[in-house]
């Protein structure tokens, strides 16, 4: 029995039972990863899960249920069982179910990749990490850690409507990082960003982050910022590195565009959203140089895919165009729901999951800039980079960051470091300030989006570039 | 084939294959788990799952690697230790490794309810629906979930274990105009959970928190609902009772110091509620006390940070947990000895009307002049791990507290707030008797605690837009 013998008989057997549609993925993943600590591997471990989950629409409801085992017996169980789920969800029915259209395809997809990382040898990719920890340890780092983790999966989707899938998507990355614990605090510089870079790529993308060569610098930031001067508090012109401004598209922006959130959906878990759908078009998110597109289809970055979990082909979309909302992130059922004619953006995070909408590779269009031309033209202002901790309110509105790593800014040169730089504000009013734009656009990956009940981590890109932001409080501690 | 059959098969494959010098530890897992979800007053998420889990570790040679999957056939039993042992092989090797868990007796574990065990979706169902309709037309949002594990453990010095766990748990708001109001409940049994009760409490306070104003940032007196007080001990364990930050100098955790207000005294209780009567390691969990009249006792170990800091595991390790450490994740915040001597909510007869939803919150709001009853916190993040000075949110109803009284409702504030400091000692002026359990993400887990009164919390900016 093939995987798409299995998802075809549990969607037959939901069918059967009385569901209206019905679809079911089979998917197969291969899961690597190693932590080191101080010159010695910490931790390494290989998981691999197969196993389909299908999904029955009866009515208006939705059910799901999911097993590990692909014999027919079991699909066609499962099948039944989310079907009889639907029915269950009945008895409190929320609106009526629609789903946009979508073209049934017969379709294969893989993401690229030169060097296969579950290839590699685990000796090479130790020694990558061990090399790493040992210099960051000889260079003043408390605690020097790396790692790396590494993707592979196989899915196979089919759809009462006629989809029949596969999909091959391999994913990894890494980083490093430098702790340094001082009196009563702790100081931490990683490279290339917090829990590292990631992508629908190769080993390749691992060799290129040189973590090594980086070893050396960051345990001697970590250091040195244990008695730097701390970050002044006050309203000033903040300048974002690229790794921070993509976390700040993330959370201010990506989520706050998920549809299943404007709708409701996620209103006593993950939140809502300010945006209002009667706005959609019309709203100024932010000024102008904000272009932010919604776009799987990047090679290598984190949140590419051919096909997203409902069977829509990826496509490029504007979220905000010269500032303005124009589009959302959406499911077929959710689109529908909101008189929109396009989904694509669903995904789960195992076959034990059901999709939900979920942010692909949502980014900020380059400016015109670079990085030292924003610095030469800030007179007073701080440039902070690297995410050290994040928080935004359940609309998405207010947040606070915190950076790694902070440098003054003084009549367009770079000044003292600065420890424990923190930054605050409201979403559309933070987006309206940013003058300045760069055009270094790094697609940052964010493997450790949570979302959902039961929960689910997903996989996501960030396409950003360093850029400026005027009078932004800054600096707030407890 | 039973969940320890299929561990002390993997064991023994990994003697066969690896030799008789490999050392192994495996444990099975099957789990049936379902969470019923609604919003807009609808169920519009209705999920269920039946898996099976082995996790598997080998130590080989003095080099260590861990493997997991969801096949449990014989060629994928045999896949799965031959992989992991290939990987230990080549990994460097692995001088802290603590060694295995002898044979040891495995405590006796609270009885499994087995309608919850078995619950069907209709059940949670009608939890959803008492829930909706006792929120009198507010619009609600939740879920209801059940979860039952079976779980067997089997390592290579002969020791096994074998247990099971249930848990059911309900979350949910009600909404008005934008203000939340929520009720969340842990249980052991299904029937435990009273979506009407539950219901009408979020709608209570959904209903009490209309209007709210803005109030400008600072040092307030703040009285804190189960549910908020539930963030302060996931993070405190999180981060400051880890064995393993407290290795590294991480951890705020000075045992024998007096770091908290005498009132506290925190408990690790994982059998008191249904729980797995063994960790990761095959180590027999039991109630480990961490504060005892504000005074730090102890923090959580596994047998490899127990061998780093000399003392015995505390049966705290978790699957893959040697990055991040083992943590308590059945936390209990002891009551007030004594009962509160008001049993009435007092609050105004206009729109904060059913702020206070039990007599515990009310006798410490009755204490306060002026400060804020606070009934969730959220997204809260590290600033700094040392210090645990945390940043988040408050959510689902704030209230102004003058005199006594609750007064009206006030908009979502961010603080900035050394989570230690803020319980230190003579900080906390005043407990509730009854502890409320309180549901985390993933069954298993849950913090306990009754309200709390501190008298200071910073409040560092308003959330509005």
């Amino acid at each position: 029995m093939t995987e798409f013998d299995a998802a075809s008989a549990a969607v037959q057997a939901a069918l059967d039972a009385g569901a209206r549609y019905a679809d079911a993925r089979v998917m197969h993943r291969r899961y690597e990863s190693m932590t080191a600590r101080n010159g010695d591997v910490e931790e390494l471990t290989q998981d691999e899960s197969i196993g389909l989950g299908v999904r029955a629409l009866v009515g208006a409801s939705w059910g799901f249920h999911a097993v590990p085992d692909l014999s027919d017996a079991a699909a066609r169980d499962a099948g039944r069982r989310a079907t009889r789920t639907a029915m269950a969800s009945a008895r409190v029915p929320g609106p009526s179910v629609d789903l946009v259209p979508v073209e049934a395809v017969t379709a294969s997809w893989a993401s690229g990749c030169q060097i296969d990382p579950l290839g590699v040898p685990l000796s090479a990719k130790g020694d990558l990490l061990v090399d790493a920890t040992r210099t960051m340890a000889e260079h003043g780092a408390d605690l020097a850690e790396g790692l790396y983790q590494i993707w592979d999966t196989a899915k196979w989707f089919v759809s009462s409507e006629g989809h029949r899938i596969d999909q091959r998507i391999r994913e990894c990355g890494g980083g490093i990082s430098a702790t340094s614990i001082g009196d009563g605090e702790t100081q931490r510089r990683s490279w290339p960003s917090y829990r590292g870079q990631y992508g629908t790529t190769g080993w390749e993308l691992v060799e290129s982050l040189d973590l090594a060569a980086h070893a050396a610098q960051i345990a001697e930031e970590s250091r040195a910022l244990l008695t730097a001067p701390l970050c002044p508090a006050g309203e000033t012109d903040l300048i974002l590195g690229g790794e921070q401004l993509a976390l700040q598209i993330h959370e201010s922006v990506g989520h706050a565009i998920e549809l299943d959130r404007i709708l409701g959906w996620e209103a006593a878990f993950a939140g809502t959203s300010w945006l209002d759908l009667a706005q959609l078009g019309s709203l100024r998110y932010g000024s102008e140089l904000m272009n932010i597109t919604i776009d799987p289809t990047i090679p290598g970055a984190l949140g590419s895919f051919g096909f997203d979990d409902e069977g829509s082909p990826a496509v490029k979309r504007d979220a905000v165009r010269d500032g303005r909302w124009v589009g959302v992130l959406a499911g077929r059922d959710s689109a529908a729901m909101a008189s929109l004619d396009y989904g694509g953006s669903v995904r789960a995070d195992g076959w034990a999951r059901l999709p939900m909408v979920r942010m692909t590779n949502v980014g900020l269009e380059p400016g015109p800039h670079t990085l030292e031309e924003i610095i030469a033209a800030t007179d007073d202002g701080v440039l902070m980079d690297l995410n050290r901790s994040w928080s935004i309110d359940d609309k998405r509105l207010n947040f606070q960051f915190g950076c790694e790593i902070g440098w003054e800014i003084k009549k367009g040169r770079r000044g003292r470091m600065l420890r424990n730089p923190t930054y605050t504000g409201i979403g559309p009013l933070f987006w309206r300030s940013m003058d300045m734009l760069s055009g270094e656009t790094v697609s940052w990956g964010t493997p450790n989006c949570g979302k959902g009940q039961p929960g689910q981590i997903g996989h996501t890109g960030h396409p950003a570039a360093p850029a400026r932001f005027r009078n932004v409080r800054v600096g707030v501690s407890a | 084939m039973t969940e320890l059959d299929l561990a002390g098969q993997v064991v023994e494959l990994v003697r066969r294959l690896g030799g008789p010098a490999a050392q192994a530890e495996a444990v099975v897992t099957r789990a049936d788990l379902a969470l019923t979800r609604f919003a807009n007053s609808g169920i519009h998420q209705n999920v269920s799952e039946s898996t099976v889990g082995v996790r598997l570790r080998v130590h080989v040679d003095g080099r260590t690697a861990a493997g997991g999957g969801s096949v449990v056939t014989a060629d994928g039993l045999s896949a799965l230790v031959e992989r992991t042992l290939t990987a230990a092989r080549l990994c460097p090797p692995d001088p802290g490794w603590p060694g295995l868990a002898p044979p040891m007796p495995t405590p006796d574990a609270p009885p499994v309810d087995e309608a919850t065990a078995h619950a069907e979706p209709d059940q949670r169902a009608d939890r959803v629906g008492a829930f909706v309709a006792a929120a009198g037309g507010l619009s609600t949002a939740g879920y209801c979930r059940t979860a039952h594990r079976s779980s067997a453990f089997a390592n290579s010095t002969g020791h096994s274990a074998y247990g099971r766990s249930v848990e059911a748990a309900m979350d949910g708001i009600a909404r008005r105009d934008g203000a939340d109001g929520v009720a969340r409940r842990s249980a052991d049994r299904l029937a435990d959970l009273d979506g009407a009760e539950l219901g009408a409490q979020a709608a209570a306070k959904a209903q009490a928190a209309a209007d709210p104003v803005e109030l400008p940032p600072g040092h307030y007196e703040v009285v804190f609902e189960p549910a908020a007080v539930a963030d302060l001990l996931q993070n405190l364990s999180f981060y400051g009772f880890n064995g393993k930050r407290y290795a590294e100098r991480q951890s705020f955790a000075e045992p024998g110091a007096a770091q908290f207000d005498r009132a506290v005294t925190l408990v690790d209780d994982p059998l008191g509620g249904s729980g797995l009567p063994f960790d990761a390691e095959g180590t027999g969990r039991r109630a480990l006390t961490l504060v005892e009249a504000g005074t730090t006792r102890a923090v959580a170990h596994d047998r490899r940070t127990g061998v780093e800091a000399g003392v015995e595991s505390t049966g705290h390790a978790v699957a893959g947990g040697a990055t991040w450490g083992p943590m308590p994740r059945n936390l209990r915040l002891t009551g007030a000895a004594a009962g509160p001597a008001s049993a009435v909510g007092r609050s105004t007869t206009g729109a904060a009307a059913g702020a206070v939803v039990d007599a515990d919150t009310a006798a410490l709001v009755a204490g306060v002049r002026r400060g804020l009853l606070v009934t969730d916190l959220w997204y809260t993040r590290v600033l700094d791990p040392k210090s645990l000075v945390v940043t988040g949110l408050t959510r689902n109803g704030v209230w102004l507290i003058e005199d006594g009284t609750v007064v009206r409702a006030v908009r979502d504030l961010r603080f900035t707030e050394s989570y230690p400091r803020a319980l230190g000692p003579g900080a906390v002026l005043g407990l509730g008797a009854r502890a409320v359990r309180q549901p985390e993400r993933v069954d298993g887990a849950w913090w306990a605690a009754p309200s709390l009164r501190l008298a200071s919390w910073h409040f560092t900016g308003g959330a509005s837009g």
